[in-house]
């Protein structure tokens, strides 16, 4: 598979700081996420990638006396100017979230969500949309006899390919993951990641998991994150081979975290 | 490590104990617990029972002394020669017209409030000031509120003793309990429905409208429907403000005083010229109206047991 190292830039964190009330998740953190790449990442439990996620669709606005300081570019235009309207920036910065969260509708209903609150009106430009996500989705096949039917009554695997389907279906720009697969059995898994290496050709996917393996198999870029701080970033291949830090080789090795 | 300790590593092993080792201790540790166990579920399965018993033996009661009173004059005709008999007619239908009066009332507003309470308020001290009064509202007994109708709907904003008045204030006597129930199921809903609906570009209105008010709807229901058994079987806020001791006709308008079943069973049990021989009358009218309001429950239940079913496919 040949990796485009010189695609175009995305998106961009430049020295991003974020507060939960008085203490800091993320400490001056510059990143860069190329378009057609996925990016993940990677460290122990509360060293905030999943904040850094969260701040990438303005995600953590939800968040009571939460603060973010610094700028994120999407397509060279900071996200947290006041001038942006969060609404279409979440449209274009599309979410898949850890635990499967389908709504509790029908199959069709939640894919077609995104485009109804969206102001799409035209039932067959719904219809037509909702059955080619699915199918990129890979869920078609699985569902296509019981679209009529609630959500919820789908497998946990095939419940996270439907959310991932609700997220394309309003055709975002920048997929963030967060953990999307911790919560499915292997089988699921290899689904949900066989999904993603299909999915960068048309989206920038960022993905955060605790799976090193994982995140060896469908990333191409690998940033490795401790206490808030950006500690290695680099071609995940190289990363995983020859970590330029003692500490990004520890935890990829399981020496700690 | 021994093979001893390998096989009892922890100090409640029943092994010593029942090779007859240590007999006051490990086993009649063992026992204590259950003893102490079965006792405590004793309890509680006897507070259920007692429960369940109350409302068996108040219906069985009623249905025991009305049912005889319970024909079809009874259900369709006035009262008759100063009530002692005829039927129960006016009170039937003016309770359900108070009854849904109250729940148009109290509804819409209630809904909102908890909406505003838990989707939008930021905490802070109006948020707290907007709780203590509601909690308050819940504690005010319901006399009070009949006088407040009568002093506000009545007479200041000319309403006279009519459905309107009595429906706004069986309304705000049955607000916080809507409100209360109403935001309880908002709490149920699961923030991740929230927040995957904003991830899609959806704005908050539209997640409340789309995802979060269909969500919590069963709770929202089942609470508006025991608020409304709440107002049906209330007596002291309709007596100033909407009921009276007799009105042969059926109300025609909003404006209109009426007879309910709560009032009329004070009026047969006490003020009646002939309270005994009226008995019948009122065990018939408590039991019609206990028949009701057991019959909205389970509407409520049905209805909510049905929008799971279809939610869950």
């Amino acid at each position: 598979m040949g990796r485009k190292m010189d695609a175009a830039l995305k998106m961009s964190v430049n020295n991003l700081d974020f507060y939960y009330g008085g203490s800091r998740a993320l400490t001056k953190v510059s990143l860069e996420f190329k378009a057609n790449q996925v990016t993940a990442l990677i460290g122990p439990s509360g060293c905030g990638k999943s904040t850094l996620l969260r701040c990438l669709n303005r995600m953590n606005d939800l968040i009571p006396y939460s603060r973010a300081e610094g700028e994120v570019l999407l397509d060279g235009e900071n996200i947290y100017d006041p001038k942006v309207d969060v609404v279409s920036l979440r449209r274009r910065v599309g979410m898949v979230f850890q635990k499967p969260n389908p709504f509790p509708k029908t199959i069709f209903e939640n894919v077609a969500y995104g485009l109804r609150v969206n102001g799409v009106k035209d039932r067959a430009l719904i219809e037509q949309k909702v059955e080619q996500t699915l199918k990129n989705s890979a869920l078609w096949e699985e569902v296509k006899d019981r679209l009529h039917h609630s959500a919820l009554g789908l497998s946990g695997g095939q419940q996270q390919r439907l959310c991932i389907a609700r997220a394309l279906a309003v055709e975002p720009e920048v997929v963030l993951m967060d953990e999307p697969a911790s919560a499915l059995d292997p089988i699921a898994t290899q689904k949900i990641e066989e999904l993603i290496n299909q999915l960068k050709e048309s989206y920038t996917i960022i993905i955060v998991t605790h799976n090193m393996q994982q995140a060896a198999r469908v990333s191409d870029i690998t940033a490795f994150f401790y206490l808030g701080e950006l500690i290695e970033v680099g071609v995940t291949d190289t990363i995983f081979t020859r970590p330029r830090l003692k500490q990004t080789e520890d935890y990829i090795t399981g020496r700690f975290g | 490590m021994s093979a001893e300790a390998l096989k009892s590593p922890y100090p409640l092993s029943t092994e010593k104990a029942n090779r007859g080792e240590n007999p006051g201790g490990r086993r009649g540790l063992q026992s204590r617990r259950k003893v102490i166990q079965s006792v405590v579920f004793t309890f509680f399965r006897v507070a259920a029972v007692i429960n369940g018993a109350a409302l068996l033996i108040i219906v069985s009661f009623l249905v025991a002394n009305g049912y005889r009173a319970i024909n079809w004059t009874f259900l369709t005709q006035p009262p008759m020669d100063s009530m002692t008999r005829g039927g129960i007619l006016p009170c039937i239908v003016g309770t359900l017209c108070l009854s849904l009066g109250a729940i148009v009332v109290a509804l819409p507003i209630g809904v909102a409030s908890a909406i505003y309470l838990h989707e939008y308020a930021r905490p802070g001290k109006i948020l707290r000031l907007i709780r203590l009064g509601i909690n308050n509202l819940a504690g005010v007994p319901s006399v009070v509120f009949g006088l407040f109708g009568l002093a506000f709907f009545v007479v200041y904003l000319e309403m006279g003793v009519s459905i309107l008045a009595g429906s706004l204030t069986l309304g705000a006597l049955t607000l916080p309990v809507i409100i209360g129930s109403a935001e309880e199921s908002l709490r149920a809903v699961p923030d991740t429905y929230r927040e995957a609906s904003l991830g899609l570009g959806a704005t908050k209105w539209q997640t409340i409208y789309r995802v979060v008010l269909p969500a919590a709807l069963p709770g929202v229901l089942t609470g508006a429907i025991l608020g409304i058994s709440r107002a049906a079987g209330e007596t002291a806020p309709i007596m100033f403000t909407a009921a009276v001791f007799f009105t042969p006709s059926l109300p025609t308008s909003l404006f209109d005083e009426i007879m309910a079943l709560p009032y009329h069973i004070y009026v047969l049990a006490t003020a009646g010229t002939e309270i005994e021989k009226t008995r019948h009358l009122q065990y018939g009218t408590a039991l019609v109206l206990i028949v009701l309001v057991l019959g909205l429950n389970l509407v409520a239940i049905i209805y909510r047991a049905r929008l799971r079913r279809k939610r869950m496919g």
